[in-house]
């Protein structure tokens, strides 16, 4: 689909220029730059989360919204559902990409796995953007292990 | 079997959705990092041309057109196939020298300000589709055309129609590497 080559362009120049653009980031800075790209996930995962079918809104457990985002988001967005989700029952909750598309243009394996957080930082956003319009809300982190396999981990607070 | 969830036209909207969210969140925080409008447009045309450069060869992949002939042929085929493809859109094309090599492409509808009702307050000069001019600048550079591309009317700032301009330049002297004796 010709649509998800210009998100996924457009993505990697963000990555590109956003990060370069603190040249001297000092000791808080390398986070700084993941958080202008998780932010903007948000708020673009926000606004997804307002014009996903009405219909699969109405969840009655916290699970159902996780399994939502694994397969209606995920293949909304990415073309795929996600490989696994985990939970400890107790508010934690990893889902796991063996493919992740915004990861797989990179080489597959321990190459650039250095570089790997800032390809994930805006889909980080994404997802604690899209549980946020549906109510809940979360601290959302990833990491990749060997590319393009990568996990995000969702933690959502006991109130 | 059931209807692969991909193909619902919901997802399908979400998936157009999705870039142009995207690019205005980029130019939301592009305003936060930069004062000056010209700023701003100028890093738009930048990060364009740097996708530009990479977008022409997903373009030729997808769309196996021939060889052109004129710059004429060029603009109609940036506006007939590659707009049509990337964004669902088919500018029209006016040529508007008698060089035929200065041409406009005229948007009727722009998916990219779908949801932009008008530019932010003390944001008049702001090109806010100015990636579109980056890649078709990229674009060109990538299959050894050097072009010119700005918008030359805008919607959002009050004209009646949105106006991309494209001037190709002359090339450059080809035999520039002569020895000279």
């Amino acid at each position: 689909m010709a649509d998800t080559v210009l998100f996924e362009f457009l993505h990697t120049e963000m990555v590109a220029e956003l990060w370069a653009h603190d040249p001297d980031p000092g000791p808080g800075g390398q986070k700084m730059s993941l958080s202008v790209l998780e932010g903007m996930g948000f708020r673009v995962g926000r606004a997804l989360g307002e014009r996903l079918p009405r219909e699969t809104l109405a969840f009655r457990e916290e699970l159902d919204v996780l399994k939502f985002l694994c397969k209606d988001l995920w293949v909304a967005v990415f073309q795929k559902q996600m490989d696994s989700l985990r939970t400890n029952h107790q508010g934690t909750y990893v889902l796991q990409d063996n493919s992740f598309p915004l990861l797989l243009p990179m080489a597959s394996g321990l190459q650039y796995l250095e570089e790997a957080p800032k390809f994930l930082a805006f889909t980080c956003g994404l997802l604690r953007g899209a549980l946020c319009t549906l109510g809940i809300e979360s601290v959302v982190t990833a990491s990749v292990a060997a590319l393009p396999i990568c996990k995000f981990q969702v933690v959502i607070p006991k109130s | 079997m059931s209807r692969p969830a991909h193909r619902r036209p919901e997802y399908h909207k979400i998936n157009k959705d999705l870039f142009v969210l995207t690019y205005g969140a980029l130019v939301a925080q592009l305003c936060k990092d930069y004062e000056k409008d010209e700023d701003v447009n100028q890093y738009l045309d930048k990060m364009g041309y740097g996708i530009g450069t990479r977008l022409v060869e997903d373009f030729l992949a997808r769309s196996c057109v021939g060889r052109c002939h004129s710059y004429s042929e060029i603009t109609d085929i940036i506006a007939q196939v590659a707009f049509k493809m990337y964004l669902g859109i088919t500018p029209s094309v006016t040529c508007n020298n008698s060089s035929r090599n200065e041409f406009s492409l005229i948007l009727d509808k722009n998916p990219l300000v779908e949801f932009v009702e008008e530019l932010p307050a003390g944001r008049s000069s702001l090109c806010y589709c100015n990636l579109l001019c980056g890649i078709i600048r990229g674009a060109l550079e990538m299959v050894h055309l050097a072009a010119d591309v700005t918008f030359l009317q805008d919607r959002l700032k009050g004209d009646s129609v949105t106006e991309i301009g494209i001037t190709f330049l002359k090339k450059r002297d080809e035999k520039k590497y002569r020895r000279k004796k």
